[in-house]
Order: C-alpha cells, then sequence, then structure tokens
C-alpha cells in the first residue's frame, strides 16, 4: 500500500492510529500560547477577505463606495444594511443574465457531470481491480500518465468538432466534457479503493457462482461507497468551480453558469458594480455548503494521493 | 426554465438508466460468447466506456492539437515549423513564459512551506481546537479561483485618489498619508503578480496543510523519541527526523500544486486578464484560441505547455509503478 500518505481512499481498512503520548511539548494539546496566537491570526487572516466580502454584500450601494466594508462592520448599528443587491443581482441581467438562472444552469450542469462519470469509471475500476486481462497494466499506466495531462490539449479540436456538430453553447457538450476530463481521475480513485478491498470477500462470492456482474452490483458498489462519495464531491466541486470549460463550451447566454456570470459581472464599473459580493457569495454558497457538510470524504479522497492535470 | 431543470433531470436520469443498461447489453454480449472468449472479451466490456470517454476527450483531441500545431489558424493547411517559430520569437510570449516560471517557482514553494508551518503547530492544539483551526484554513479550498479573485477586491480595491478607499491594502497606505495604488497595474517586481499569486495561495494551503498533517501524525513516534535520547532539540529532531519521514508527501503536494500552477488560468482572466504584465500561458492560449481564432498558434503553446508536463507524468508514471511494486 501506499507509504506516502496513511489515511487514503487506498486504505479502507485503516488501523486505528497510536495517539502520540504528549512529552516535550509538541503532543496533542501541548501548544504554549504563542503557537496559540499565531495560529488564530493566521486564522483570522484567513477570512478576512471572505469577511470582507460578506459585509459588503449587504450594504447598500452609496455606503460600499463611501468607505471599506471595516467601517461597517466595526460599526455595525451605525451603517445601513440591505438585502436588495441579492435580490437585484438575483432577478436582473446586471449579470448578463440573473444569478438565479445562473445558479440553475450551474445545478443543471454540475449534477449530470458528476453523476453519470461514477458509474463508468466503476465498472472499468473493477475491471482493472479484479479482471484479468491483456494490456490491463498498460492501459492502466496511461490513465495515470493522463492525470497530469492539462485539458487544454482537448480544446482546439473539441471546439472545432463540437462547431461542426453544433454542440457548442450545449448542455450536452459540457457534460460530454466533463465527463471525459473527470474519467481518469474518477478511474484511478475508484481502482485503489477497490483494490484495497479483501480479496477473499470476491474469491469466494466467485466460488459460490457469482458473476462478474452480480459481485460488481452486490458486493464491490456497496463497498466502495466511501470512495464513490470522493469521487462525487471532488468532481461536484470541480465542476461547479469551473471557468475555462464552461467559457469555451458553453459561452454567455441563456445557458451561463455561475462562475461565468459573476466573471463577466467583475468588468463594471458603473451600475452594478456594488453587485458583485453578493453575486460572489451566490456562486460560492453550495461549494461552502457541499463542503463543511462532507469535508471527511473531500479529505478522504485527497489523501488518496490524487491529482487532477 | 422549467423545459431545462426537465433537461438536466432527464440528463441525469436517462444517462444513469443508460449506462446501466448498456453495460448490461455489454455484459450480456459478453455471455453470449463461449468458454474463454467470454473471459477475453468481459473484461473490455466493463472497462472499454471509460477507455472510449479518454480517448474521444483527451488522447484524440491531444494528437489532433499537436497535428494543428503544424498547421495554420484555421487548421486548413500545414505551415511546417511556422507557429513554434511565431511563439518563441514573440516577445510579449516569452514575458508570458517568464511569468509562468516565476508561478512555479514561488507558488508551490510557499504553498507546501504555509501547509506545513500550520500542519505542524495546529498538531499541537487539542484536537478540537486543531479541527476548527484547519477547517478555516481549509475552507477557501472550495471555492472557485472566480470567487476567491472576487473575495480578494475587499483587500486590493482601488479607488482614485481623493476618493474613500475601499480596499484593505490602500485604507493602510492612506493611515500614512501615502497615495494610493492600483495593485493589479503595479508591474515593479512583478508585484502584481505576486498580488495574485497570494489569491492562488490562499486557496491551496489548506490542501497542502491537510496532506502534511495526515503525514506528520504517521510518523512512528519511536523514531521522534529515539532522537530525543540521543539528545536532539526539537529543531533537530523535526529536519531530520519528521522531514525525512514525510518527504514523499511533501513531493505529491509540490507536484499537485506545480501542475495547477502551470496552466494557471482563472485568476489572472478574471482579474487583470492579462494586462500590466501578468499575463501566462493557459490564459494566453485563451486570447489566441478565442479572441485571435488562430488554432495553429494556440495548438503550438498547449503543445509547448505539453512538453512541459512531461517530465512530471514520467514522475507520476514511476511513482505509481513503486507503489504498486510495493503493495
Amino acid at each position: 500500500m501506499t507509504t506516502t500518505i496513511q489515511p487514503g481512499t487506498g486504505t479502507p481498512a485503516e488501523e486505528p492510529q497510536i495517539l502520540k503520548q504528549s512529552k516535550m511539548g509538541t503532543g496533542a494539546g501541548s501548544a504554549t500560547w504563542p503557537v496559540r496566537v499565531g495560529l488564530l491570526v493566521l486564522c483570522v487572516a484567513w477570512m478576512i477577505p471572505a469577511l470582507g466580502m460578506l459585509v459588503n454584500s449587504f450594504r447598500p450601494r452609496d455606503e460600499q463606495f463611501a468607505s471599506g466594508w471595516w467601517t461597517a462592520f466595526f460599526n455595525p448599528f451605525g451603517s445601513s444594511w440591505t438585502i436588495s443587491n441579492y435580490t437585484t443581482v438575483l432577478t436582473s441581467d446586471s449579470a448578463g443574465i440573473p444569478m438565479s438562472q445562473a445558479f440553475i444552469n450551474s445545478l443543471i450542469v454540475a449534477l449530470p457531470a458528476t453523476v453519470i462519470p461514477i458509474l463508468i469509471a466503476a465498472f472499468a475500476a473493477y475491471s482493472f481491480t479484479f479482471m484479468q486481462w491483456k494490456g490491463r497494466d498498460v492501459v492502466f499506466v496511461i490513465i495515470v500518465g493522463l492525470l497530469v495531462v492539462p485539458n487544454q490539449v482537448a480544446f482546439v479540436p473539441l471546439v472545432k468538432l463540437y462547431s461542426g456538430l453544433g454542440l457548442n453553447g450545449t448542455f450536452i457538450a459540457v457534460w460530454l466534457a466533463h465527463i471525459g476530463f473527470g474519467m481518469p481521475l474518477a478511474v484511478y480513485i475508484l481502482r485503489s479503493y477497490m483494490s484495497g478491498l479483501p480479496t477473499a470477500v470476491i474469491e469466494s462470492a466467485k466460488i459460490d457462482g457469482a458473476s462478474h456482474f452480480t459481485t460488481f452490483w452486490r458486493l464491490i458498489m456497496p463497498m466502495s461507497t466511501p470512495a464513490l462519495a470522493s469521487f462525487a464531491i471532488f468532481q461536484f466541486l470541480w465542476v461547479w468551480n469551473d471557468l475555462l470549460v464552461a467559457l469555451i463550451f458553453l459561452g454567455r447566454g441563456d445557458n451561463t453558469v455561475a462562475t461565468v456570470a459573476l466573471q463577466g459581472l467583475q468588468g463594471q464599473t458603473g451600475a452594478g458594480r456594488e453587485l458583485i459580493p453578493a453575486a460572489g457569495y451566490i456562486t460560492i454558497i453550495v461549494p461552502i455548503i457541499v463542503f463543511l457538510a462532507l469535508q471527511r470524504y473531500f479529505i478522504r479522497g485527497m489523501t488518496s494521493g490524487a491529482v487532477k492535470g | 426554465m422549467a423545459i431545462k431543470i426537465l433537461n438536466a433531470v432527464i440528463a441525469i436520469l436517462g444517462g444513469i438508466g443508460g449506462a446501466i443498461i448498456i453495460f448490461w447489453i455489454l455484459n450480456k454480449l459478453a455471455e453470449s460468447l463461449k468458454g474463454r472468449w467470454e473471459d477475453r472479451v468481459k473484461p473490455w466490456m466493463f472497462a472499454g466506456p471509460a477507455i472510449l470517454a479518454i480517448a474521444v476527450y483527451l488522447i484524440y483531441p491531444a494528437i489532433v492539437t499537436i497535428q494543428y500545431s503544424f498547421a495554420n489558424e484555421d487548421s486548413t493547411a500545414y505551415v511546417g515549423f511556422k507557429n513554434y517559430v511565431d511563439v518563441l520569437t514573440d516577445k510579449t510570449f516569452l514575458q508570458v513564459l517568464f511569468n509562468n516560471v516565476l508561478w512555479i517557482v514561488i507558488v508551490p514553494a510557499l504553498t507546501v512551506v504555509l501547509g506545513l508551518g500550520v500542519a505542524v503547530l495546529a498538531d499541537r492544539l487539542r484536537p478540537r481546537g486543531e479541527k476548527t483551526a484547519k477547517t478555516f484554513i481549509f475552507l477557501p479550498m472550495a471555492i472557485s479561483m472566480v470567487g476567491a479573485a472576487t473575495i480578494w477586491r475587499t483587500i486590493y480595491d482601488y479607488q482614485p485618489q481623493g476618493t474613500p478607499q475601499t480596499g484593505v491594502l490602500n485604507a493602510f497606505l492612506g493611515l500614512f498619508n501615502k497615495d494610493p495604488v492600483y495593485w493589479y497595474g503595479t508591474d515593479t517586481l512583478h508585484l502584481n503578480s505576486l498580488l495574485l499569486m497570494i489569491i492562488l495561495i490562499w486557496t491551496q494551503v489548506g490542501y497542502s496543510m491537510v496532506l502534511l498533517s495526515a503525514a506528520i501524525k504517521g510518523v512512528p513516534e519511536d523514531t521522534v523519541e529515539a532522537g530525543r535520547i540521543d539528545g536532539a532539540g526539537e529543531r533537530r529532531i523535526f529536519f531530520s527526523i519528521i522531514i525525512p519521514q514525510i518527504w514523499p508527501t511533501v513531493i505529491t503536494v509540490f507536484i499537485t500544486v506545480l501542475i495547477g500552477v502551470m496552466k494557471v488560468f482563472d485568476v489572472v482572466y478574471v482579474t487583470t486578464n492579462g494586462a500590466y504584465n501578468t499575463d501566462v500561458i493557459a490564459r494566453r492560449f485563451y486570447d489566441e484560441l478565442y479572441t485571435q481564432g488562430n488554432n495553429g498558434y494556440a495548438a503550438a503553446i498547449v503543445v509547448i505547455l505539453l512538453i512541459a508536463v512531461i517530465p512530471i507524468l514520467i514522475y507520476q508514471v514511476r511513482h505509481f509503478r513503486a507503489e504498486e511494486a510495493a503493495r
């Protein structure tokens, strides 16, 4: 098993970590005051930019540009607050299309682009782990290599191909692109998890006469839930947060996603400028909720040593 | 709108249902074959759709891109090495290349060092405090680069002199009666590029911290103990005992961030769109492909990027093989 990273998707049966004893001032709970204060300062510094945007998103236009966000933060009762930035940007065309529509477009893009590759990748991972075939290892090594190849290599021909098929600007174009681009990582994560599953279980299923198809559905899929969840979170965040693929294959128009709409709003210098913070929060709220709720799986996926090109 | 949502639901259900049906049919097809052939064909039926997706969306386009890099603007005639000559003799592109090198030199190293620092310090807190501190540092990882760039306006924002400053940095300068600075437009010592790098680092340190923290917790206590018995100080223990043992993870983090940085696009595109000498390869590529419509030039840029990635690719494959052998 991987020697580099311990709690990864590759080690489903993780042995309990031996807790470090706090001796000589390095164990848990041994932090000195300078360490605590230092970390506190760092955490606060890390959150300041996001806090500033949150404050500004609720300030009326004239106040946003009459003083910095900290003025309202330190004097909350002497400042006026409003939710009109949110209501305006959600319903008006300031960002090209209403942010509410862009938000729904993001969901429309991200959900199928997350769910569909999982099954395809799971079948492939099963084949790479539990079936013997000629060329298997070579094909897998190619997939491992492709993990680091930038998606940009595919853009020029795909744009040409899509315009020939009239697919540019359609959801299908982005779905298929994300399925293709996400596939190496999906196969890699799922295979590395499956190869850590106890082989005895699979062997006994085989002896009992279960076909590969049955073994896959009844045994491997249920046992692989943690890895399936990690990949799902990864892919969802990746697709939701993506700007480049959406810009190239979906562009601006009725199908614009939230990141592209937010980017379009950045250029505003006059009216609409006060809407940027609100639009920002509308764009990042879903990933933040997903992340906070499913942090455990997200970390598990990361520590599997996977990288995405 | 309703139609769109309906379409998406159909896509999800149809995609999953369709995939199940396809795999079921492929499986039946394989089972209908006799004896050895069934065992030979079935693995391909299972892995086939994934391999097809990768072939259509990565391998085939990569080959065509290489081909296009030797062709003209609309990929209708070959022009030999003209695109490469154009790219590599273009002074502006060399500047872009240099900017990318700056990103590559600074961002991965700083991300690793900062992540390691937080991991080591947070390790000394009680579990509850450690978890909270880590969540704060880690949270920006979930945010898109567009979102992050928007968030950092609260720090970097610039208003003309004489008007109230809305960015933290300029407000700070104002305390000392200094003129406000248009940060994104200040390329003295590549200051603006550095400020953009901070945005990327802000989102990446959490990743580095989580991996390195897991590695540090995996260092066997008895090795540290042995160092102590031999009279090594904390610093010595950290650099001579802990660092060597977590080195493979340091490399993993470094490489992952490095790959991200080599194709960095979003943060530059959203903030300066490559102006004020902040341009990077991936943004230039987008510009050539989209704004200029020059397929050949764009393809040549990607091929250069691809060549730059090859050493990492070789490392990745070797690393994978070594891990497999250790299984």
